[in-house]
């Protein structure tokens, strides 16, 4: 049971995550109905430069405070995560619109490349760490109802608090505020929105940037925990099924859609891993999201898909 | 002036359905094949035939594969990739278990089970469309990957996870020189561009295009999606795996589940993309591009760096290259979202007029 509790939570903690950098993909997609593959490569970037800036202010400012120093390459970060989003719009999104999703699709994934070489041309190619001060140490809870307690890693906790926090002030952002409103009115219906004069270009900024800022958001919680490495844009596509299981235009959807995925990979691994060889995490979360898009094609929380000639 | 098919009239059925109605073209497209059988191998050296035209051969047997499902039906797949493994290790299992499988048999067995696995996967379509079914695809992608790894049967438990075959000869020519394995790949690209060519000008093409532009619409009118985006998954997946089969075989001789990774999807879909969904030719001119480009940008950068003085590392060059790949991506999409094929057809129209205006 304890053993069972354990792969429980971590599978929860690793959901939590997932549904961070789902989060990301459909904020763009409600938005701006473009399939955002460029979601890893953003979070790589941002991991990059959240590692890199807390490793030279120091030299820079002289700063010595490991939390100002970390506070600074934050702010530093999301600066570029924002001129991104800005050139992205501007660049890219702009001269594409009334395109078909396929289109966009390849677009992001041309970004995609775009992105993996620059992080490393300006960052450099190594492996970083990212040291925001997330405690490493286990505990166990549950020490008086089972022998022994449940292992829980701190730190998993501590980042799935994060990530529940970060999905809070989002749906207060985007049910509260009136940028917010917008947000939701260009994710309804692009044209009577802008008729309303909402500002379709301005809106998809936002949007790209507040999907960076959950991208380096993530990219700190994941760089924190294994390091920043290009590995980290696989993230990204263990994100994905996750938002199949939700609904690709739903928030609540990517964090459930989440949980379960995390869970099923874990319990899946530690239950059914040992029979067929190990390894089955990165296509089990797929195959689950398949069989459920089989009975219900517009995901948990999608909005129902009505076809019309 | 010369581009013109005045004067050429259609006398019977026959010569009205051919599958180049336009004399000029026809004979074009017979000099071309007739130039690549007997003029490149007197042009092109070692490294042309191994660095350049084996993979663009192949690749664009696999784009052709990819764009009747993805140009052709409208189901995006991202799975491509696991197709062609499929093909590679099948043909492999084929070619290695039964004593004297004959090299060709081997490749088409390795097609044939890719469409198995491609129908199996192409299911969800029956349901899902659109980007859901993009990421449903990834499924294959995954799955296979794992199981070229992890299941040992598939490598004829090589410890080393990786396979390889030597002494391939068909008919009882050995195909070992570079340019013999041109001219291996090249029969296979021309019969399968031909069958290409007729398959998607048949009913079951049109049907394919009908379910593409609107499958509800087309539902109404009598087409079975069913049957429709099935048949579409089968044959992609049939060229898709013979190419990945080509791939392992031919080109890399010995391989292992890397060479088929979601990297190889993404650059089939990107070469469908820019080629132009929905054209034959476009499949052809997206695999030179995205074969080419690389090579190009891998010789230019150093070269470049040394005319301005500034000397690029190894790795530089790599992440340059890797910039400079999505940026022409990006580019090419915004400047022509129709892609290559699109860019052909229309200098085809104005060379109709040319000299004139209208």
């Amino acid at each position: 049971m304890a053993f069972f509790l354990e792969a429980l939570f971590g599978g929860l903690m690793a959901g939590m995550l997932y549904a961070l950098v789902a989060l990301g993909f459909v904020l763009i997609f409600k938005a701006s109905g473009v399939f955002n593959f460029a979601q890893g490569a953003m979070v790589l970037f941002a991991a990059l430069a959240m590692a890199r800036f807390s490793e030279w202010i120091p030299g820079w400012l002289g700063i010595q405070d490991k939390f100002f120093g970390n506070l600074i390459a934050f702010v530093l970060s999301a600066a570029i995560m924002f001129v991104l989003a800005w050139l992205i719009e501007r660049l890219v999104l702009r001269h594409l619109v009334n395109q078909e999703g396929v289109t966009l699709l390849m677009a992001t994934l041309g970004i995609t490349y775009f992105l993996d070489g620059l992080g490393q041309t300006i960052f450099g190619s190594d492996i970083y760490k990212i040291d925001v001060g997330m405690p490493k140490d286990p505990v166990f809870l549950f020490d008086s109802v089972f022998p022994g307690g449940v292992l829980v890693n701190l730190e998993d906790v501590y980042a799935a608090c994060i990530a529940a926090l970060l999905v809070v002030v989002l749906s207060l952002f985007f049910q509260k505020t009136s940028t917010g409103r917008a947000l939701r009115a260009v994710a309804d219906d692009h044209q009577a929105a802008q008729s309303i004069g909402i500002p379709l270009n301005r809106i998809w900024v936002i949007v790209w940037f507040v999907a960076g800022i959950t991208a380096l958001v993530a990219g700190i919680i994941w760089g924190s925990k294994m390091g920043v490495q290009f590995s980290l844009t696989t993230v990204a596509l263990r994100a994905l099924p996750v938002i199949i299981l939700g609904g690709l235009t739903s928030v609540p959807g990517a964090i459930i859609g989440g949980l379960i995925i995390g869970v099923g990979e874990k319990l899946s691994e530690v239950y059914l891993g040992p029979y067929v060889g190990g390894g089955i995490e990165i296509w089990f979360a797929y195959v689950l999201a398949l069989v459920f898009l089989l009975f219900r094609p517009q995901g948990l929380f999608g909005e129902k898909i009505i076809d019309r000639v | 002036m010369f581009y013109r098919e005045n004067g050429q009239f259609k006398t019977s059925y026959r010569s009205d359905q051919q599958i180049f109605a336009i004399a000029q073209d026809r004979w074009a497209i017979l000099a071309l094949i007739a130039f690549a059988f007997v003029g490149v191998p007197f042009i092109a050296d070692e490294y042309m035939f191994r660095a350049i035209l084996i993979p663009f051969l192949i690749l664009s047997l696999a784009a052709l594969g990819v764009n009747i499902l993805v140009g052709y039906c409208g189901q995006i797949s991202l799975g491509s990739g696991a197709f062609m493994a499929v093909g590679a290790y099948m043909a492999y299992n084929t070619y290695i278990r039964i004593e004297g499988m004959p090299l060709i048999v081997a490749l088409l067995a390795g097609g044939f089970f890719a469409t198995l696995v491609g129908m199996f996967f192409g299911i969800p379509s029956l349901r899902v469309k659109g980007l859901y079914l993009a990421v449903a695809t990834l499924a294959a992608q995954f799955f296979c990957d794992w199981a070229f790894l992890r299941v040992g049967w598939f490598t004829n438990n090589n410890a080393s996870g990786s396979v390889s075959v030597s002494n391939l000869n068909a008919f009882g020519w050995a195909i070992d020189t570079p340019l013999e394995k041109y001219l291996f790949c090249l029969v296979f690209l021309v019969v399968f561009g031909l069958l290409a060519k007729n398959l998607v000008r048949s009913a079951i093409g049109r049907e394919w295009m009908a379910i593409r532009d609107m499958d509800v619409a087309a539902a109404v009118i009598g087409i079975r999606p069913v049957y429709a985006k099935l048949s579409a998954f089968a044959v992609s997946s049939f060229i898709v795996g013979v190419a990945g089969a080509l791939w392992g075989f031919v080109h890399l001789g010995s391989w292992e589940p890397a060479a088929f990774s979601i990297d190889r999807s993404f650059q089939l879909l990107f070469m469908v993309i820019i080629g132009g969904m929905g054209s034959i030719m476009g499949s052809f001119f997206g695999a030179a591009f995205i074969v080419v480009l690389p090579i190009f940008l891998n010789q230019f950068l150093p070269w470049a760096g040394d005319l301005v003085g500034v000397s690029i590392s190894t790795a530089a060059v790599s992440h340059t290259e890797f910039m400079i790949f999505g940026a022409l991506i990006v580019w090419f999409l915004i400047v022509e979202p129709h892609g290559l094929a699109k860019l052909w057809s229309v200098a085809k129209q104005k060379l109709r007029l040319w000299p004139f205006p209208h």
